[in-house]
């Protein structure tokens, strides 16, 4: 499945050429040593907006839950009913959630709990978008 | 305005403040383009009813408190012709979609000449019950003796949701991080539902008698959707039967868009008692600004932040779980109703018991009634319903919805959402 394309702003800009790259990073606030996603443009811990950067992460997670999706408002992803859309902890900060829509995990046959790891896929106008494959269940 | 903390002690304006006047405009599914259906015309149509319900007169009224958002999730399509007929029927702003997919307090002055004397107006965002919050504390803080509140809501032709940003090839950048994935908006009430029943070993099939529930209410209530124009009872077959949307939310799980609005009349307590109407008296509002740490509330964080609510809900209004006669918590989806319920420990439930509760009597009959109004799920996408039916019935005027197992003394109602919303407490006597 194709998902829409990526703009990137000069807010987002540092995330989306990461990923091009095959690197995850998340927004962090050096003052509270706090990762935030999605990004702010000032920590939502301290409010400080000077202390922002963007901060390498394992690209290892666990799936916190998972939805399957009948009824899909964007219309590219549609012709791809029904589909799972999970959501990730991130290793070392569980606090932190990314959507997946797990590709090679069978439609509403996903392990809750189950680890995996990042990978990199391209969207609709060639900017890569992380992904997530499971590794374990 | 809000009250968002804990610890802020009884309100300030406990009892006196009260609800007289109800206005609802017939609600369809969707705008037939005409200029007396559009939203402008409802919300007059509200309005109105609601003045005559309390029976003042318009000049009367010196407040004005709006909820300028009126989508349903469908939107003037940018490029579309403006519906020119409709704008010269109505004095119009220099918005012209004005009326159409928004309303202004401007707006409803300009075109409703009886209102003469309106000294204060403001806006609620979003839904009604922000604005009760609003409405009730300007009352209280004596910026207007006599206020009107409404909410209305536009639907148009097309599936909702599928226009704009998700209609198009590409998404801004931060944007992307959370909207390229597709879920719809039940989404995220689904995957809290899926922890929820995995954490307590539940299961979907649990929901059918509280949609049973919410469907037979809302068919006894005249204003609503399904008892105006689909008058079908909603039994389990049927329910369980329903094509998923973003499984585990089906259907019916989703509350149905459709044109309506509703509109109250609130006055101090010392005016309420010569109006038409016998006065629900506000005991306290409440509002929980809680965000999430990430992209969706996580259950433990939706058990926490609907427990914090509870406690601002009852410290405010000095009374317990106990004092509550029955409640009205938010609905639209069906999938969260059981965390404002157990948040409240409503009849002493428990977090991961109210599916449970759902299996014994929740009737309007019973000794423990949930969602009397029926909700958006009884009635169809409005967030108002569960106010007019704390009014009613409170008032004792909520006809074949009536409770009759409990005395209606206190009760409860807000949304929406379990983080992030604004609850009123409503009593019959003020003290």
């Amino acid at each position: 499945m194709t998902k829409q394309g990526v703009l990137p702003d000069s807010f987002s800009q540092p995330f989306w050429d990461a990923a091009n790259e095959e690197r995850l990073v998340i927004q962090n606030c050096r003052a509270c040593n706090r990762l935030q996603h999605p990004p702010a443009e000032a920590c939502r811990e301290c409010g400080a907006s000077d202390q922002l950067e963007w901060k390498p992460v394992s690209g290892r997670g666990t799936i916190y839950n998972y939805g399957v999706v009948h009824d899909c408002p964007v219309r590219l992803l549609q012709e791809s009913q029904p589909f799972n859309v999970s959501v990730i902890m991130l290793e070392g900060d569980p606090g932190i959630q990314m959507f997946s829509h797990l590709p090679g995990t069978p439609v509403d046959d996903v392990p809750p709990g189950g680890a995996v790891e990042v990978i990199f896929e391209p969207t609709a106008n060639g900017q890569l978008v992380p992904e997530w494959r499971v590794i374990a269940g | 305005m809000y009250r968002n903390a804990e610890g802020l002690g009884i309100w300030e304006h406990r009892g006196k403040v009260a609800a007289v006047g109800v206005g609802h405009a017939p609600t369809t599914r969707r705008w037939d383009g005409r200029p007396e259906t559009c939203v402008g015309a409802i919300s007059i149509q509200a309005l109105r009813q609601a003045i005559d319900d309390a029976g003042v007169a318009p000049e009367q009224i010196d407040g004005l408190v709006v909820v300028p958002d009126t989508t349903t999730g469908a939107f003037w399509e940018e490029g579309k012709p403006l519906p020119m007929d409709v704008i010269q029927s109505f004095q119009q702003t220099e918005d012209p979609l004005d009326g159409v997919a928004k309303i202004s307090t401007e707006w409803l002055l300009a075109n409703m000449p009886e209102l003469t004397n309106v000294q204060f107006t403001m806006y609620g965002p979003t839904c009604m019950s922000n604005a009760l919050n609003v409405t009730a504390q300007a009352v209280g803080d004596g910026l207007t003796h006599t206020c009107l509140v409404v909410k209305s809501w536009h639907n148009f032709e097309g599936r909702y949701y599928q226009g704009g940003a998700n209609a198009g090839e590409a998404l801004p950048g931060t944007a992307a991080m959370s909207q390229l994935w597709g879920g719809p908006a039940s989404y995220g009430t689904a995957l809290q539902f899926a922890e929820y029943c995995r954490k307590y070993g539940k299961s979907h099939e649990m929901m059918a008698p509280f949609m049973e529930n919410s469907r037979r209410n809302g068919l006894m209530f005249p204003e609503g959707y399904w008892a105006q124009h689909r008058p079908e009872e909603l039994g389990p077959e049927d329910y369980l039967a329903a094509r998923w949307i973003a499984k585990p939310a089906n259907l019916f799980d989703n509350d149905i868009p459709i044109m309506m609005s509703g509109a109250y009349l609130f006055s101090t307590a010392e005016r309420a008692a010569d109006m038409a109407q016998k006065p629900v008296y506000i005991l306290n509002h409440a509002s929980s600004n809680t965000r999430s740490r990430s992209l969706l509330p996580t259950l433990d964080e939706v058990e926490a932040d609907t427990a914090r609510t509870a406690r601002k809900i009852y410290e405010g209004a000095g009374i317990t779980a106990d004092d509550l006669s029955f409640e009205n918590m938010y609905d639209g989806f069906s999938l969260f109703h059981q965390f404002h319920l157990e948040g409240l420990g409503y009849r002493g439930i428990q977090f991961g018991e109210a599916l449970d509760f759902y299996q014994t009597d929740i009737s309007i009959e019973g000794p423990n009634p949930v969602s009397p109004s029926g909700g958006n799920i009884g009635s169809g996408r409005s967030r108002v319903w569960m106010h007019t039916d704390c009014i009613q019935q409170l008032q004792g005027r909520a006809s074949s919805r009536q409770v009759t197992g409990v005395k209606p003394e206190v009760a409860v109602s807000g949304g929406p959402m379990p983080l992030g919303g604004n609850f009123t407490v409503w009593s019959a006597s003020p003290d």
